[in-house]
């Protein structure tokens, strides 16, 4: 029906405007969390260093990790390189599942050791409500990449799909850079 | 036609068929209210056969007369004029206009219609579950709308089914929205830069930047109520609230919140029900009047502004809800802004008309009926922009009058300057010019007859979403002003018939077009 094709560049502006709403509706939560927390002075900060701080710098440095990694891919797809593509799109899927795993694990310490969830308070609430938001983001994260992957395997998708994919992926790393400092470190035991 | 058609000229018809059948319910249901207004103890067969639990003995519970209007205010907010002007017309017409051979992502875009179609069946499954539609407004103010059951028969699973249409809609708008940006961004044809667009397409393009950021918002307000109402969280729920003597758990949340959250939405939206309809008109009144529109640059300038300041004004929607008065200030202010585009845009219509060799097709009378509702309907939004008398007039009849002339009535004579305008194009031939001019008239007639007396019911200080008024003693002196108010209401619904009629007969018997009947100058008309 569409013999005719797009030029270059339309995936890509498609997505930075995805990525722009995408900011604002994770923008509202963190204006939410600032105008709650101004709002009541007694705000709870339960996390102590070890291990909830520990755990989610590690899972950050996961996060980082990934996206060099797929920086990697993207380069190695610019010079249509397959092989190294599919590789470090596989590396940088592995970085989303150990991200999503770690938080699990501090998501059930939280519930079953500090007895924190999303109904006993605003803290949880807004805990789990952001980090909740930004985990499904990842998970879809991981599937529109697996889904690149064997695309890339079996010869389909162009450079541009790539870097579509990359955009995606560097946005929920940087909303994450926001999440790690507002959410976790300034809710540390004073 | 294939039904999930990634063809633009399909989907857009798609989406003016849903608008179409949502225009037809949401005006039955508004006729319904005014039935209710007037004769508040009539007991009613049909209604107790549609809604058993809500007018029991046929007598209309308050209750169901709230999420009448609920289901009235989000169907025609939504599905019609977020619908029509821009989904609709703008998908058939906006890859025509600037040469594009599609929209830029054609899967994207029958995603986004099915998408708004699924949230249509979502919103009207509401009158079906137990304890029918929603009560709490196409605003959906919590903590009515946060708490579940409890505050009310539909707020329960029909509240549940709304936040979630609301949700669909917002996904698909912002699929939508992304979809319009890229396609004007980046297919325009060669050599059409973006001052050489028609007034449309800057239309569609303000609107389309509108929707990408006001439905993020809504969204995340939106996921917070659900997880407010589903997950026990309390973001917009208050400490210590008391409903039906029943001490609530929650704690530590403000209703504010989302009264900001929604109308940093609900404002913009506004806009996005109107900036199409004006990017139209200038086209319309342009091409009968046989000149170029008057201060093209001016008017495509006026609708960015329009758009941005539509960003920092919804603060006037909350003079009364708890404001610092510096605030009510400075949003007065920015909203009195949003006058001096609006006059831009109303002056370069007349000057457009000035000295031009009018011809009066019923595209045209719509055109003008349209400037007429916009000043109407305008005017008043300078008076409701000062917090001292938007503190008098907050929830009265007097904003009813407002809103319904300026976003619903003037965008609806929009949408029938486009079918009039374009049927051609669309059907190959003409919708009847004798039964529209006749329709324009009559309508033109009814909706002032309809809300003209509504202002002065305002002035009385009448308050909106009360189901009964016999209940007032001070009242008592409006109620033949609404009796009148709901005759010609139903006298506006009945004439509604003509334009129906034309249109599906004019499909099959108008009179056949010839290609660009009215000598236009834009490249939807062009054939190649």
């Amino acid at each position: 029906m569409n013999a005719l094709k797009n030029p270059p560049g339309v995936k890509t502006t498609g997505m930075w405007l995805f990525v722009l709403s995408d900011l604002l509706t994770f923008a509202t939560l963190l204006v939410i969390y600032t105008a709650l927390r101004i709002a009541n002075p007694d705000w709870p900060r339960p996390f102590t260093l070890s291990p909830a701080i520990v755990y989610a710098t590690i899972m950050t440095v996961v996060l980082l990790a990934s996206s060099l990694t797929m920086v990697w891919a993207v380069a190695a797809m610019a010079e249509d390189d397959r092989k190294n593509t599919v590789k470090w799109l596989l590396a940088t899927i592995a970085g989303g599942i150990a991200f999503i795993a770690l938080h699990l694990t501090e998501w059930r310490h939280l519930v079953l050791e500090d007895k924190i969830t999303a109904s006993t308070g605003l803290f949880g609430a807004v805990f789990f409500g952001v980090t909740g938001l930004h985990m499904l983001h990842v998970a879809c994260g991981a599937v529109y990449l697996s889904i690149l992957t064997a695309g890339v395997a079996r010869g389909k998708f162009s450079a541009e799909d790539i870097e579509t994919g990359g955009l995606y992926w560097h946005f929920v790393d940087l909303v994450w850079m926001f999440i790690f400092p507002l959410v976790y470190l300034m809710a540390v035991k004073p | 036609m294939i039904i999930f058609s990634i063809d633009h000229k399909v989907i857009g018809k798609q989406y003016i068929g849903l608008a179409l059948f949502s225009v037809v319910l949401g005006t039955l249901l508004s006729l319904i209210m005014r039935f209710h207004l007037v004769y508040p103890d009539a007991k009613v067969r049909l209604f107790q056969a549609m809604w058993p639990d809500g007018a029991p003995g046929g007598q209309m519970t308050p209750e169901l007369y709230l999420s009448l209007m609920t289901m009235h205010g989000t169907i025609m907010v939504f599905f019609v004029l977020t619908t029509a002007p821009q989904s609709g017309f703008g998908n058939y017409f906006l890859p025509l206009q600037i040469g594009a051979h599609d929209m830029a992502f054609p899967v994207l875009n029958m995603l986004s219609f099915w998408t708004t179609a699924l949230s249509l069946l979502t919103l009207l499954a509401a009158f079906f579950v137990e304890g029918g539609a929603p009560l709490s407004g196409w605003t959906a103010y919590p903590p009515l709308s946060g708490l579940g059951r409890i505050t009310g028969p539909g707020e329960g699973l029909g509240q549940d089914l709304w936040i979630l249409s609301i949700a669909l809609f917002c996904v698909a708008s912002l699929m939508a929205a992304i979809n319009f940006i890229a396609t004007i961004i980046e297919l325009r044809a060669p050599g059409m830069g973006y001052f050489d667009m028609p007034l449309t397409c800057w239309g569609w393009f303000v609107t389309a930047l509108i929707s990408l950021f006001a439905f993020a918002v809504l969204l995340a307000g939106g996921i917070l109520l659900l997880l407010d109402r589903t997950a026990g969280t309390s973001f917009f729920i208050p400490g210590g609230l008391i409903v039906n003597d029943q001490v609530q758990s929650r704690s530590g949340g403000s209703p504010i919140l989302f009264q900001h959250l929604f109308w940093f939405f609900g404002h913009p939206e506004v806009y996005i029900a109107i900036l199409p309809g004006m990017g139209l008109i200038s086209t319309v009144l342009s091409v009968f009047s046989g000149k170029k529109v008057f201060g093209y640059k001016a008017m495509a300038i006026a609708l960015v502004s329009i758009g941005g300041l539509g960003f920092v004004v919804w603060g006037h929607h909350m003079f009364i809800s708890g404001m610092s008065p510096y605030s009510s200030i400075a949003f007065s202010v920015l909203t009195l802004a949003v006058g001096v585009p609006s006059a831009v845009k109303t002056f370069n219509w007349l000057a457009t008309l000035w000295g031009g060799r009018l011809r009066f097709t019923a595209a045209m009378h719509y055109a003008l009926g349209f400037v007429s509702l916009f000043i109407t309907g305008g005017i008043t939004g300078l008076v409701l922009g000062q917090p001292g008398l938007d503190v008098y007039f907050h929830d009265t009849y007097f904003v009813v009058a407002h809103f319904h002339l300026i976003m619903g009535v003037a965008a609806i004579f929009a949408i029938f300057a486009a079918f009039h305008y374009w049927f051609p194009l669309m059907y190959g031939r003409f919708l009847n010019e004798r039964l529209g001019k006749v329709h324009f008239f009559l309508t033109f007639l009814g909706v002032y007859a309809v809300f003209v007396p509504l202002h002065f019911a305002g002035f009385v200080g009448n308050p909106r979403r009360y189901p009964d008024f016999k209940e007032y003693e001070f009242l008592k002196s409006v109620m033949p002003l609404h009796i009148g108010v709901t005759h010609a209401a139903y006298f506006l619904g009945a004439v509604q018939l003509i334009f129906l009629f034309n249109y599906f007969w004019s499909q099959r018997h108008g009179a056949i077009a010839p290609a660009n009947p009215w000598n236009a100058a834009t490249r939807e008309w062009r054939n190649d």
